[in-house]
């Protein structure tokens, strides 16, 4: 029996970013294309950063959660262009951030122009409060920085715009 | 490879091997740095440049179509086939030397990239075109760290002007187009130089301005870098980072 691509995606669902559990990879929209073809599945992904190491660990998966159901032959194909941008991060995976407690991407990911541009506006994912202040624009992964609420006192994560 | 092929090739490295260097570089700093933030930071910028540099030297290796991939490109030249800017092999120094030659390097490195996103070369254009993101957030925070430092204690002040001092020679090699790099302008493959300098000039006098720093007067600058001629660090940080796999050279994670 060959799958439909719908069928795919669906079962690619199981696949999550190993550092944001909360998150599948096509919330993320790292997810570029499935294809399936005479020769099996193509599965195409692009990184979120060019040194981004959760990438090997969502090759494998993709190819353990397709063998699960049967598909024996899955081709998993890295894109660098065009490149990721959180603009491409789901609604749905916005909402599981926020509850998850990781403030989502705050605006659109365009070029500053200004060397230090104004600090987006991040609402704590904790008590929801706009007088957050920015500790680091690093954090504990590349695609995240470190915030403080003002409020509540609580330190947060936040899924930096690029 | 002809000669056209032979110059990409060369340029590949050079782009590639001034990120891995000054990646290894920092990496030093992890378990080291001064507060947790800029521990995360350095960690960081470091795993951006050692991804860009694997982008790189990929391209390269295809290029020369000789079974070499990033890997064996990166663990497997000594320091005369290295083609990284001498900067990046500064060693660390204290923090304020290790920030100050970021920024250096980094008011090179984002114009940079800005021209190699509308490169010719499709392969250029798409690494140029994800790492130029990254490397925004890279300048952002060397150029606040070098205000912070200059216009901060009188320690700080006088350290970073002292990193300054003695890094200003090496900033002329990054800025100064040779054969390689004009051939390849000429090609629509390359980035115009001058024009990325003229960036640069901006940016450092702009944030050093602020940080109430004194600009070095012109004087003579090292070169050598792009060309295979590197100082003695070079030899040093290679053999740490290739010692795993030269000693196991079929060590799998």
């Amino acid at each position: 029996m060959v799958a439909s691509e719908a069928q795919i995606r669906e079962w690619l669902t199981q696949v999550t970013d190993p550092e944001i559990p909360v998150l599948t990879i096509e919330d993320l929209g790292i997810l570029r294309d499935v294809r399936h073809g005479k020769d099996g599945v193509t599965v195409t992904i692009t990184p979120t950063y060019s040194g981004c190491p959760a990438m090997m660990a969502i090759r494998m998966e993709i190819v353990r959660a397709l063998r699960e159901q049967g598909v024996e032959r899955v081709r998993v194909e890295e894109v660098l262009s065009p490149a990721w941008t959180t603009d491409w991060l789901s609604q749905d995976g916005r909402a599981k951030l926020l509850a998850y407690g990781i403030a989502p991407p705050a605006g659109k990911a365009q070029r500053k122009s200004a060397l230090f541009g104004e600090p987006d506006t991040v609402a704590c994912p904790q008590c929801g409060s706009e007088r957050t202040s920015r500790t680091s624009e690093f954090g504990s992964t590349a695609c995240k920085a470190m915030y403080r609420c003002e409020d509540c006192l609580e330190p947060f994560d936040y899924f930096k715009c690029i | 490879m002809n000669t056209r092929e032979q110059q990409q090739f060369e340029y590949l490295l050079r782009l590639g091997d001034s990120d891995l260097i000054l990646g290894q570089r920092l990496s030093a700093w992890l378990g080291h740095a001064p507060v947790l933030e800029e521990e995360m930071a350095t960690g960081n910028v470091a795993l951006d440049l050692v991804g860009q540099a694997r982008s790189w030297l990929s391209l390269a290796g295809e290029l020369e179509a000789q079974g070499r991939d990033a890997d064996r490109l990166a663990y497997f030249r000594d320091a005369f086939d290295y083609r990284n800017v001498l900067i990046t092999e500064r060693p660390n120094g204290d923090y304020a030397y290790t920030i100050m030659r970021q920024f250096l390097f980094d008011a090179y490195h984002y114009p940079l990239l800005q021209q190699l996103s509308g490169s010719a070369h499709e392969g250029i254009r798409e690494v140029a075109a994800k790492s130029v993101k990254e490397v925004e957030y890279h300048v952002r925070r060397s150029s606040e760290w070098v205000i912070r430092m200059g216009d901060g204690t009188q320690e700080s002040h006088q350290r970073i002007q002292a990193a300054l001092d003695d890094l200003w020679m090496y900033t002329g090699e990054m800025l100064t187009p040779d054969d390689v790099d004009d051939a390849l302008l000429e090609a629509g493959v390359g980035a115009d130089l001058e024009q990325v300098a003229w960036s640069w000039h901006d940016r450092v006098r702009a944030v050093t301005e602020e940080a109430t720093l004194t600009l070095p007067d012109e004087s003579w600058m090292q070169q050598g870098g792009k060309q295979g001629r590197h100082t003695e660090h070079l030899g040093y940080i290679l053999a740490e980072m290739q010692h795993l796999p030269r000693s196991y050279p079929d060590a799998r994670w």
